[in-house]
């Protein structure tokens, strides 16, 4: 655990030292929007069609974050000095991917404000904050667990930016199809019955089977 | 008498290339091996071997008893690398890489203040290290190196970027270990060597006690 | 030296493709619905099953790697992936054909199968370019490695998530409920046939990728430092 803190404040400091991420995903995500007002042609949208429209804006501004998680350690010898460290390799994943989970909500914090103001149609009551909040909490920790697996990937590969998103992108399907599935009624109009359980489920699976996963097979990457 | 270093034919390949090729040597605790060879001998590949950074393609390494890579982990804490790489995030200002660091390493914070005075930068701890001089970086890199307190400390020309007054300063610091370390001066390696090592091409081209070797046979290693 | 039983695979395997084509042209009854085109059923449903196993075994061969580091391994696993791409391919080319003749359209949104190979065949694509731009073999394979063992994973997780929100309003399905005896029977005979393609398939590639890599080998060995570099691939070499 000291270790995971230690890793965590180091990445935490750097973000806001250099501010790389964050706000490059927030501008990112807003201007996405104002795309899709454009591409789309709607002054107001709801339903499905808004649900996908925050989904994929997420998607994409995790993309960004997803090229930028690893490249600090890879250009400045940050895997050497913590592979020389007598710790768990194991740390480093759970730390990326806590780290990125971060920058994602507090990217929501401006996204979503932004996607009500510009796009979404239906009001969206107090009420439906909760259940918002949930499933975006757990496609982020799907998104953060992917990115931490996938960006230690990409990183010490050619075409570094361009690999990390083409991998990943298949791979956060299911999780874009729940979380869309997930969010249609919270932004369609008028009262709806709550956010059917299957989408959390599926959200809740995906998070534990890849979570697991990526721990397990984490730790040969990191070898040279 | 403990060995603290045991190479059997160690090679390291990338692909085709072979980087070292049947290097076996052993040194004792405490003893100080210096490492001559022209650049892209395999100077730094060794180094990064002992460090258990890369995994020997061919042959075994033991540091300390423990096989390495496989049982790296019980040795990890108990070397330190210097390498060509100072291993310190720019953004971040030396005391806060350093106490990272200590953190990773289960070190005490009062250590990174020593280092900071030790090494001359407690004036400057807290700028980002973007902003130091190459000497400045060099020594920062090195209070990362020593931090821990390693038994094996295995040096990539130490003194690179640092005037002679800063390096001889320094000298207590590195001291009192068993040391590797990669040299271009003939001389001055010599001196402080027990054990010279010269690589060529990847090959272990001279190996003999400090004590036995001329400058003659290090500038060969250059030809 | 390599290829050791390979003549006879290749026998079998000839025997099988040309039974089941049998079977399923002069025995296999035609469908009441669909009529002949249904027939496509008996290639497009082994090449996806027999595929999707290909992926899974690309993946267990991977975990095998990373175990023992044995170079061997990931040969296996990438010829494994390798040969289940190709599939893929086939199963998105034929459900394309099938959609055509059933519904007009080349491509339909609501055959969870079919979809759910899209996305799989997008993730696979990448395999490739992602071993090509990895210059050091033994990162290569490592990363690989990771790859397989994530993707395959990921396999069963996609049919789930994308047959979960499939409307349940009219699907297109390619799938027939319940087969009569001899339809039966061509099906499992095509799904045989198509398994044992795919594992000769492998085994061939398997030992001309050893022999090509000896020759690389004893080349290197008799030309010194003079033997040419050949076409780089990605494929890993021992």
């Amino acid at each position: 655990m000291r270790v995971l803190s230690a890793l965590l404040r180091k990445e935490l400091r750097l973000e806001l030292r250099t501010l790389e991420s964050v706000p490059g995903m927030a501008l990112f995500s807003v201007t996405t929007f104002v795309v899709f007002h454009f591409g789309l042609a709607q002054a107001q949208v709801e339903g499905d069609l808004a649900a996908g429209i925050l989904v994929v804006t997420l998607l994409f501004a995790g993309m960004l974050g997803l090229n930028r998680l690893y490249v600090a350690d890879e250009e400045q010898g940050g895997f050497d000095g913590f592979l020389l460290a007598p710790v768990d390799r194991t740390w480093l994943f759970i730390a990326k991917a806590l780290a990125l989970f971060t920058y994602l909500v507090v990217l929501e914090i401006v996204m979503v404000p932004a996607f009500v103001l510009l796009l979404l149609g239906p009001t969206l009551s107090l009420g439906e904050l909760g259940p918002l909040v949930g499933i975006l909490a757990l496609a982020d920790a799907g998104f953060a667990i992917i990115a931490a697996l996938i960006g230690a990937i990409a990183v010490r590969t050619r075409a570094r930016d361009l690999i990390g998103p083409l991998i990943a992108l298949p791979l956060l399907v299911p999780v874009v199809i729940a979380t869309a599935r997930g969010l249609e009624p919270l932004l369609s109009e008028g009262a709806h019955g709550g956010v059917p359980g299957k989408w959390l489920a599926i959200l809740a699976l995906y998070d534990l089977v890849f979570g697991l996963l990526a721990v397990a097979v984490f730790d040969p990457l990191l070898e040279d | 008498m403990t060995i603290a270093i045991e190479l059997d034919g160690v090679g390291r390949a990338y692909g085709d290339r072979a980087a070292l090729t049947g290097v076996s040597l052993t040194v004792e605790a405490g003893q100080t091996l210096v490492v001559f060879g022209p650049n892209g001998a395999g100077k730094s590949t060794l180094l990064r071997v002992l460090a258990t950074l890369l995994r020997p393609t061919t042959g075994t390494a033991n540091v300390f008893g423990c096989e390495i890579p496989r049982e790296a982990w019980k040795v990890r804490g108990r070397i330190g690398l210097l390498g060509h790489e100072p291993l310190l995030y720019r953004e971040l200002s030396a005391r806060q890489n350093l106490r990272y660091h200590a953190r990773l390493h289960q070190v005490p914070g009062a250590r990174v203040e020593e280092l900071l005075d030790a090494v001359g930068l407690a004036r400057r701890a807290d700028d980002p290290v973007s902003t130091y001089s190459r000497g400045m970086v060099q020594r920062a890199a090195l209070a990362r190196a020593v931090l821990h307190e390693p038994e094996l400390l295995l040096l990539d020309e130490p003194r690179a970027n640092l005037d002679p007054a800063a390096a001889e300063a320094l000298e207590p610091l590195l001291a009192n270990r068993t040391r590797v370390i990669t040299s271009h001066d003939p001389t001055g390696g010599l001196a402080e060597a027990d054990v010279a090592l010269g690589l060529r091409d990847g090959r272990a081209a001279l190996l003999a006690p400090a004590s036995e070797v001329t400058l003659a046979q290090i500038g060969e290693l250059y030809r | 030296m390599y290829g050791k039983g390979l003549r006879g695979l290749s026998v079998a395997t000839i025997v099988a493709v040309v039974g089941a084509f049998a079977l399923v042209a002069f025995y296999a009854p035609m469908d009441a619905d669909q009529g002949f085109r249904q027939k496509i059923f008996y290639l497009h449903v082994p090449m996806a099953i027999v595929a999707l196993l290909g992926f899974i075994f690309g993946g267990l061969l991977a975990i095998q790697h990373l175990r023992t580091r044995d170079p061997k391994w990931d040969l296996r696993s990438y010829v494994a992936i390798h040969i289940s791409l190709i599939l893929a391919v086939g199963v998105l080319i034929t459900g394309a054909i099938w959609a055509k003749t059933s519904w007009g359209v080349w491509w339909v949104w609501d055959e969870a199968t079919l979809v759910s190979f899209l996305i799989v065949f997008l993730l696979y694509a990448t395999y490739t370019p992602m071993r090509f731009a990895i210059e050091d073999r033994e990162r290569q394979a490592r990363y690989a490695s990771v790859f397989a063992i994530t993707a395959g994973a990921f396999v069963p997780i996609c049919f789930g998530a994308v047959r979960a929100q499939q409307t349940p309003i009219h699907p297109h399905t390619f799938g027939s409920g319940d087969l009569p005896g001899p339809m039966w029977l061509t099906f499992l005979v095509s799904l045989g046939a198509m398994a044992l393609l795919y594992y000769t398939l492998y085994r061939f590639e398997i030992a001309t990728k050893l022999a090509r890599g000896r020759l690389s080998s004893l080349r290197r060995q008799l030309l010194d430092d003079d033997a040419p570099v050949l076409r780089r691939s990605a494929a890993p070499t021992l």
